[in-house]
């Protein structure tokens, strides 16, 4: 499970969705692993206006990453703005050690197991070989 | 949950998801080629858009466009697994009426060759609710792909005025490692020769869909369709939240 992934997530209860309390869901026991994964810098621009920024720093924080910036980067942070680079295209465009260290954060580090936990009621998600489980026991549903 | 509901539940757990964990590996193998439609579909999304792929099976469509994300789910987790390995995409386990995202979230939905496996029509319209809800409500669209009653032409010569609701055999033949096979076909348990103990047969529910059936399902659901059509045996529609623009 990317990071990415559980910036659209919450708890698969009908009587928490609407509930704040259920977003973002809580890794814990998480055994995190870097899954190598083809850099698309353009990709992460795109992505990056709709990641809510708050709830992935308190992720970030309860996983023990450290390397989240405290603000939601600039679009103009993401690429290399220097004269050897103006005015060429968008797709040639050098991608700053920033991108990368974003791709690397949301695409490539990837929870491989542990439990995500609901804020609201408190139920608990499996991780196993890094695919998560939303499948409720029937009284649940 | 009333009595139908709950019928509704195990009956799809015995005849839907039951036998997709069986037959995820060969089924898997046969599921590979993309609809035209559903291509289209995703291809002419905008770049960095998000969305859900409902019941993805294996995650073909994942390897359509990788300049959107997706996170695609299913019930099977032998076939999540699969679909789990298709950059920059996420697929989980989950069901399609109790999905883990927040309403009015994402940009589009794809619901392909699910729909129909749910055995009544509250389950189904209570579906495409669900999808609908999950859409930002401005724009979001859901691509939503049925198998068709109307299928005079295919091998299986299903068409107008028969029975919808069907059970239809996947045989599957392994064991000893030779001849490895799965297949769809019309015909039933009868036809398989008793004496063979390497195949093995398995009933998959469908709802096959009547014309008009689709679209009416999602003006039930409090939707718009934006489109809809045929392609090969089955019905689909492009649907939208009623308050659309
Ligand atoms: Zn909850």
């Amino acid at each position: 499970m990317k990071i990415l992934t559980l910036n659209f997530l919450t708890c698969a209860r009908k009587t928490c969705k609407s509930s704040p309390a259920a977003f973002p869901l809580h890794p814990r026991d998480a055994e995190l692993e870097i899954v190598e994964t083809e850099f698309n810098a353009l990709f992460i621009q795109n992505i990056l206006p709709r990641v809510e920024w708050d709830a992935l720093k308190g992720l970030c924080t309860e996983l023990g990453l450290t390397n989240v910036p405290p603000e939601a980067p600039e679009p103009k942070e993401l690429f290399d703005t220097s004269i050897k680079s103006a005015g060429i295209d968008e797709k040639e465009k050098e991608p700053t050690q920033l991108t990368r260290d974003l791709h690397n954060l949301l695409l490539e580090t990837t929870i491989q197991s542990g439990k995500l936990v609901c804020g609201n009621c408190g139920h608990e998600y499996a991780i196993k070989e890094g695919i998560a489980n939303f499948l409720l026991p029937s009284h649940m549903v | 949950m009333d009595d139908t509901e709950k019928y509704g539940q195990a009956y799809e757990a015995k005849h839907v998801h039951e036998v997709y964990e069986e037959i995820a590996d060969h089924f898997s193998g046969t599921r590979y080629k993309p609809w035209p439609i559903v291509e289209r579909f995703l291809q002419s999304l905008p770049d960095g858009s998000v969305g859900l792929d409902i019941g993805c099976g294996n995650g073909k469509y994942l390897l359509v466009n990788r300049d959107v994300f997706i996170i695609a789910s299913d019930r099977s987790s032998n076939l999540v697994r699969i679909a789990a390995k298709h950059a920059p995409h996420a697929a989980l386990v989950a069901d399609t009426l109790s999905l883990p995202h927040r309403a009015g979230t994402f940009d589009f939905a794809i619901s392909i060759a699910m729909i129909h496996h749910l055995s009544t029509t509250e389950r189904r319209v209570e579906a495409i609710a669900g999808i609908l809800e999950l859409l930002m409500a401005q724009n979001g669209k859901a691509l939503i792909y049925v198998w068709a009653l109307e299928q005079r032409d295919s091998r299986r010569g299903w068409d107008k005025g028969e029975a919808q609701d069907v059970l239809v055999p996947w045989v599957l033949k392994d064991q000893k490692g030779k001849q490895s096979k799965g297949k769809d076909r019309k015909e039933n348990n009868n036809d398989v020769n008793e004496n063979d103990l390497e195949e093995k047969v398995y009933q998959r529910y469908y709802h096959l869909f009547r014309e008009g059936e689709l679209e009416d399902n999602i003006v039930a659901a409090g939707g718009t369709v934006l489109e809809s059509g045929y392609e090969k045996d089955n019905w689909w529609a492009i649907a939208a939240p009623a308050n659309h623009d």
